[in-house]
């Protein structure tokens, strides 16, 4: 029995065959409509999550399986002091596979430990969110048909997004992959993903504080949130806020094939002129995170169609 | 001046360790839990030596199967250890250091799960030999923590 709590679970050559297993169900859906019928999902969300929550739910829906859960930890027995293994010890009678958001980092990994079902990590705390690197991962594969030989620009939080972490870790294992890292100096990508990860496997990377500046050489554009309160003083923010705020003018210095995906929620740094331009791809972002979670909800369950 | 020569007598079988950093037997004493066993250790303090200046000593006599030692290849790589058998030297062990350490340190990530949970295990992990970097198992947050 195998579960998911990291995107690296999964070699390049499994990881393939999950994203061909995605690209086959969004190519034929009817095809899984019944794929999980009497089969169950736990959705074990300690912590609100309604985008991750409810793609899984639709995933395991379009198989035609059935869900149940809980949606916070007031909602659960967690409140009443209940452990994480008696918990997946319990649910492991109910369900079939779960998925399980918790703000305790490690949390899904104990759940591993004690359960009898496959665990999917579907975020814990700031360490990990596999299902987002593998949904950005088939995304960027869908639209430009490879994961190799590609220039990346990060943009935003690169200090606390867990998100570019992950994906930077998923990437570096393609050949000729380089990074244009973008952000303010106050949230530069960490000096040990730097050393341990692009030094280590030397990745070319280039660290630039301009939007505009990276733009014109970009096949591929993730753009993060840059929040407020990670800025030492009101100042420097306002100062730099605008420099990553992608906007119709900005677009027009991209190259004609580079998509721009972004984890969502945005809050302004995507304007929403840009929603209409056919290289915006966030929202396809989100569709490919159902194809991908029914992927792997079917690899995890080991039910073959 | 205080003559610094002790005599501790000869162990049955058992372990010696040598080479143990100045004032670090108390330590070691704790984090291979030799309070829990009923088995007599003799621990000489700053004895002289001509490599270290000083030094501590660990007798320990015991069945040689009743002490896990690799958690010494984490607190100290230079520790000589003798494994004594019939009164004998029967083995000399080099350290290493260990893949995995469990319940010796704690994760100190407050948004590690083991800092709600009491009954886990505190586990790290070896991830960078060459850096003698250990990750918290469950969060993977790295160990600052000095133990040498």
């Amino acid at each position: 029995m195998r579960h998911l709590m990291s995107p690296l679970d999964f070699t390049v050559e499994e990881l393939d065959k999950l994203m061909d297993l995605a690209n086959d169900i969004e190519a034929n859906p009817e095809k899984y409509a019944h794929a999980c019928a009497g089969k169950k999902l736990a959705t074990l969300f300690y912590e609100p999550s309604t985008r991750t929550r409810l793609s899984h739910e639709a995933a395991m829906l379009n198989l035609g399986g059935s869900v149940l859960g809980f949606s916070s930890q007031d909602s659960s027995s967690a409140a009443k002091g209940e452990s994480v293994s008696d918990t997946i010890r319990t649910v492991s009678c109910y369900a079939d596979i779960c998925a399980m958001r918790h703000p305790k980092e490690g949390a899904p990994m104990v759940a591993s430990r004690h359960s009898t079902i496959p665990v999917i990590n579907a975020g814990d705390g700031g360490h990990q969110h596999p299902t987002q690197t593998l949904t950005d991962l088939l995304t960027i594969r869908s639209l430009k048909g490879h994961l190799d030989h590609m220039t990346i620009g990060l943009c935003g939080d690169l200090k606390f997004g867990r998100t570019v972490h992950s994906l930077i870790h998923a990437l570096v294992r393609y050949p000729g992959i380089r990074f244009v890292l973008i952000s303010p100096e106050e949230l530069r990508l960490p000096s040990y993903i730097r050393s341990d990860i692009l030094d280590r496997e030397n990745i070319p990377y280039e660290e630039v504080v301009r939007l505009e500046d990276a733009l014109p050489k970009l096949d591929l554009l993730y753009m993060t949130r840059v929040q407020k309160e990670r800025f030492f003083n009101e100042e420097d923010y306002v100062r730099m806020k605008d420099f990553y705020i992608l906007d119709a003018k900005k677009m027009k210095m991209a190259p004609e094939n580079m998509y721009v995906l972004h984890p969502l929620p945005r809050v302004n740094e995507i304007s929403v002129e840009v929603d209409d331009d056919p290289r915006a791809a966030y929202f396809k972002q989100v569709q490919y995170g159902v194809y991908i979670r029914m992927a792997l909800i079917l690899t995890l369950l080991e039910i073959e169609v | 001046m205080i003559n610094n020569t002790l005599n501790v007598g000869r162990i049955e079988e058992g372990f010696v360790l040598d080479h143990i950093q100045a004032g670090r037997s108390m330590d070691i004493y704790k984090y291979l839990h030799l309070d829990k066993l009923d088995c007599c250790v003799a621990i000489i303090k700053n004895a002289r030596s001509s490599k270290m200046g000083k030094k501590d000593i660990m007798k320990i006599e015991c069945p040689i199967d009743f002490i896990d030692l690799d958690i010494l290849g984490f607190i100290d790589h230079n520790i000589t250890i003798n494994i004594i058998k019939d009164s004998e030297i029967v083995e000399k062990k080099a350290l290493h250091l260990p893949r995995e350490i469990k319940n010796v340190i704690r994760c100190k990530n407050p948004r590690c799960i083991t800092s709600i949970e009491q009954e886990l295990d505190h586990i790290f992990v070896l991830t960078n030999p060459e850096k003698e970097v250990y990750r918290c198992k469950y969060c993977e947050e790295k160990y600052e923590g000095n133990l040498k």
